[in-house]
């Protein structure tokens, strides 16, 4: 029976991809000074399942590359060797290589064959060049593959090594599972320490990597104490082992099945791996592969639109049943109004899918970051936050090209030469902020940079050659906003990472098309801020559902401040039409939401409706509505795919019911109201 | 709330040779045809959001399958007939330029295919659409159909639904 092995090669794919994404996080992170032996082992683990898989389909040359680098990494983790930075550089590149051949599998994308060989004579030499260093090894094979292990174990007379592997306080199971993994290796006997540990002695042809990576499965390798010697150390360690020829005749048929035993070894190993993964999930982060699947978006795109009917439906079903006598349909009753409750739940978990955290962009920058800082000679420490925002996979997918411009121009113009940082008395290395938050109802993303910030002077003279009609008395919001004219750069080099005058009216003008705006703070020496604020488009809102007459409008939480019902006295008469009402001894605007929607409403009496208290951009005012309906998540639809903005509202959502209620803007009603002063009357 | 049609989009060209193919609509006494190929599908007319401070032909907003659509009432935009609502009012969903936008119409007849003889240059006047949003009349025996460009007709200023950007 032959099986097309092809099915499967898109699974092996996706989990690759998966595996390298990961991979070079976990590279990006890794402190070179002080790496975490959890991240190496993730790194090692990554680079294994992905060699597995390449060989399970037969491709070669992933299988080599992988194989390489998972020796290196091997001996790494394992502290014969030190981590340095071309370690690191090398490991990335051997990632993007590794992405190349995938590619070249996958699509059939051709495969830089000079890139690949350049890549493996790197890792050999990495891994030959400490063979090299460590001159304790005296014949050890230069192959990278073969584990030298520093500590330069004495074989006995059969290449067998005699190991004393003390362990740290475990559960018994672990003993156990540990006993049966080594005894794969070799012969093992096992003895209780005074204070309750285990200790094993194994005899095996095996080096010590092979006993520390076994164990390194089930406990920190930190805590192993592990000594070898031929025969005499554990012989005088041991005085009632046994004599040294005794053991040899016992070891004599462990040698024999020394060969056999080892693809056993080797089987058992993927699963004392996936044993072990299941054992972190549970006490700590990993295990991302196992919670998440991979499905097309335009399945997802179905799912939420048939939810959407089915929400209708089920709408079309209370409105039926509503007629029924409820003492007689009791039982089709309550079934029907459980039945709206499941809905409503599936309705939003299914809406909930296409949300993605800004992790999904922000996690493909500490790379270039790090590589165009290289390039240029700079230090940048990156830090992102509110990497977990969520936002809509549309909205995300089109913010990933102008965000990538801006922080390239960050590294390339924003943070200065390490020289020039110090002369002005900062850290050689610059700060690169990237952080994304709902605020108000909008989405902010921020790139924060703490370099030179912008040269007002060079961008006014830039102006004027182009003939832009700019002023020296210009504020300097309106400054900064020339930098997205078409063709400006005030770089004093073009390099190849920015500086050509291209870009940032192309960054602005794709944010604007998002609907978007992008604003930039700025001083001389300290750094720049650039703002981009996008509206809810798409994005989960909190929303507080408000009613006017028969409408039903939501206001976005993150402007509400207080609802409440005012007193007749605290509500005054301002000019013609102007009301003010009083609240905690501050008067604020009162804007009727039906006389700006020209509404027919129940009440026109503030005395007799609510009034929300709301705030933006540091302005309160009082909107005047009927009554409130609730609070409850909605995921904001846009009004212009289809139609067009509208003066006052933000966008648009579908309720429970089917029904569409619109989504009121409120910055712009508050900026908009005539009736709002720059500031709070105070009495 | 009512039965959907789905219709198939095929390309615009499809009916070449052998004429192309129109969905047959009436307002008040007139009746019109529209491109068959821009219809996305027809359906029966649901309470709409209403939107402030927009012109009365805009009904207002619904949602259509989780797409959120403008409808506009061609009998208010051009005064024909009596607006009313009930039961039999339709809407005929439309797809122009992936712009989806919901039309109240008094009534759909059916669809017809007119080869190019059958179509005639519209008069100067006669309708109350300006003979820019006209293709001509189809002429099917008895019948006379007023050919609308409905991509020119909602495209337009006119019926303010697509914001102008300045170039």
């Amino acid at each position: 029976m032959t099986i097309d092995m092809s099915q499967f090669y898109q699974v092996f794919f996706d989990e690759a991809d998966e595996l390298l994404a990961e991979m070079e996080k976990l590279l990006l992170a890794l402190d070179v000074s002080a790496p975490d032996n959890e991240d190496l082992n993730a790194i090692f683990r990554a680079a294994h399942s992905i060699k597995g898989g390449a060989a399970t389909f037969a491709f070669t040359d992933i299988t080599e590359v992988t194989h390489m680098l998972e020796s290196l990494l091997d001996r790494i983790r394992k502290g014969e060797m030190a981590l340095t930075t071309e370690h690191v550089d090398t490991f990335l590149a051997a990632k993007d290589v590794l992405n190349m051949q995938m590619e070249g599998h996958h699509h059939g994308a051709s495969v830089d064959q000079d890139a690949v060989g350049s890549v493996c004579a790197r890792l050999k030499q990495l891994s030959q060049g400490i063979v090299a260093d460590a001159p304790a090894v005296p014949a050890a094979a230069p192959a990278p593959a073969a584990p030298a292990a520093s500590s330069a174990p004495v074989a006995d007379a059969d290449g067998q090594f005699h190991f004393r592997i003390e362990l740290p306080e475990v559960p018994q199971r672990d003993v156990d599972a540990l006993a049966t993994e080594l005894g794969l290796l070799g012969s093992i006997t096992q003895e209780i320490l005074a204070d309750k540990r285990v200790a094993f002695t194994l005899i095996t042809g095996e080096g010590k990597d092979d006993i520390v990576a076994i164990c390194s499965f089930v406990l920190d390798p930190d805590d192993l104490k592990i000594t070898c010697g031929s025969a005499p150390a554990p012989a005088a360690a041991e005085p009632g082992y046994g004599i040294f020829e005794t053991e040899k005749a016992e070891a004599a048929p462990v040698a024999a099945a020394a060969a056999p035993a080892q693809p056993a070894a080797a089987a058992a190993a993927p699963a004392t791996e996936a044993k072990n993964m299941g054992r972190r999930a549970t006490d700590k982060e990993v295990g991302q592969e196992s919670s998440s699947i991979r499905v097309g978006v335009e399945k997802v795109d179905q799912l939420i639109n048939l939810v959407g009917e089915l929400v209708i439906t089920q709408a079309m079903i209370d409105q039926r049943i509503a007629a029924l006598d409820p003492i007689h349909h009791e039982r089709l009753l309550n079934s029907a109004s459980q039945l709206s409750r499941n809905t409503r739940d599936l309705q939003e978990a299914v809406m909930s899918i296409r949300m993605m955290p800004m992790d999904y962009v922000f996690s493909r920058f500490p790379r270039m970051v790090r590589d165009l800082a290289g390039k240029l000679g700079k230090q940048v420490e990156f830090v992102t936050r509110g990497a977990a925002t969520e936002l809509d996979k549309g909205l995300i997918e089109r913010i990933v090209d102008p965000l990538t411009h801006l922080v390239r121009n960050s590294v390339d113009h924003g943070i200065e030469m390490p020289e020039q940082r110090r002369a002005s008395g900062k850290k050689e290395a610059g700060r690169l902020i990237l952080s994304a938050a709902h605020q108000g109802g909008n989405i902010v993303i921020e790139v924060t940079d703490d370099g030179g910030g912008l040269n007002r002077e060079r961008i006014l003279d830039k102006a004027k050659q182009q003939g832009l009609p700019v002023t020296d008395s210009m504020p300097d919001a309106e400054v900064w906003q020339l930098i997205f004219a078409p063709g400006f750069s005030t770089a004093a080099v073009v390099t190849d990472v920015s500086g050509r005058g291209v870009g940032m009216d192309v960054v602005k003008r794709n944010i604007t098309a998002m609907g978007g705006t992008v604003d930039i703070r700025s001083m001389t020496g300290v750094g720049t801020t650039i703002s981009i604020s996008l509206p809810l488009t798409l994005a989960i809102l909190d929303g507080m559902s408000v009613k006017v007459g028969e409408e039903v409008y939501i206001l976005p939480l993150g402007y509400v401040i207080e609802s409440l019902q005012p007193a007749a006295v605290d509500v005054k008469e301002i000019a013609a039409d102007g009301q003010v009402v009083k609240v905690r001894e501050e008067y604020l605007p009162l804007i009727p939401l039906h006389q700006i929607f020209a509404i027919e409403p129940l009440y026109t009496d503030p005395a007799k409706g609510i009034i929300v208290i709301l705030e933006s951009e540091g302005k309160k005012a009082a909107l005047l509505v009927d009554s409130l309906v609730g609070q409850q998540q909605v995921v904001v639809k846009n009004l212009e795919s289809n139609f067009r903005k509208v003066a006052g509202i933000s966008g648009a959502t579908i309720l429970g019911d089917g029904g569409v209620s619109l989504i009121l803007d409120v910055a712009a009603l508050l900026r908009s109201s005539r009736q709002l002063s720059n500031d709070p009357i105070f009495s | 709330m009512t039965n959907t049609t789905h219709m198939n989009h095929g390309s615009k060209d499809a009916g070449d040779g052998a004429g192309d193919e129109y969905l047959a609509f009436t307002l008040g006494r007139e009746e019109y045809g529209i491109d068959i190929l821009r219809v996305q599908e027809i359906r029966g007319y649901e309470p709409v959001t209403r939107i402030a401070n927009a012109p009365d032909f805009i009904k207002g907003v619904v949602n259509l399958r989780g797409t959120i659509i403008p409808v506009v009432d061609m009998r208010i935009k051009f005064r024909l007939g009596q607006p009313t609502y009930d039961e039999f009012t339709v809407v005929i969903v439309l797809n122009i330029a992936g712009r989806v936008v919901g039309m109240v119409v008094d009534s759909v007849s059916d669809v017809m295919t007119l080869s190019p003889d059958q179509v005639r240059p519209a008069p100067e006047v006669g309708t109350v659409f300006d003979t820019e949003f006209l293709i001509g009349l189809g002429a099917l025996g008895e019948r006379m159909l007023i050919l609308v460009d409905i991509d020119r007709l909602m495209s337009s200023s006119d019926m303010g639904l697509i914001e102008k950007f300045a170039a």
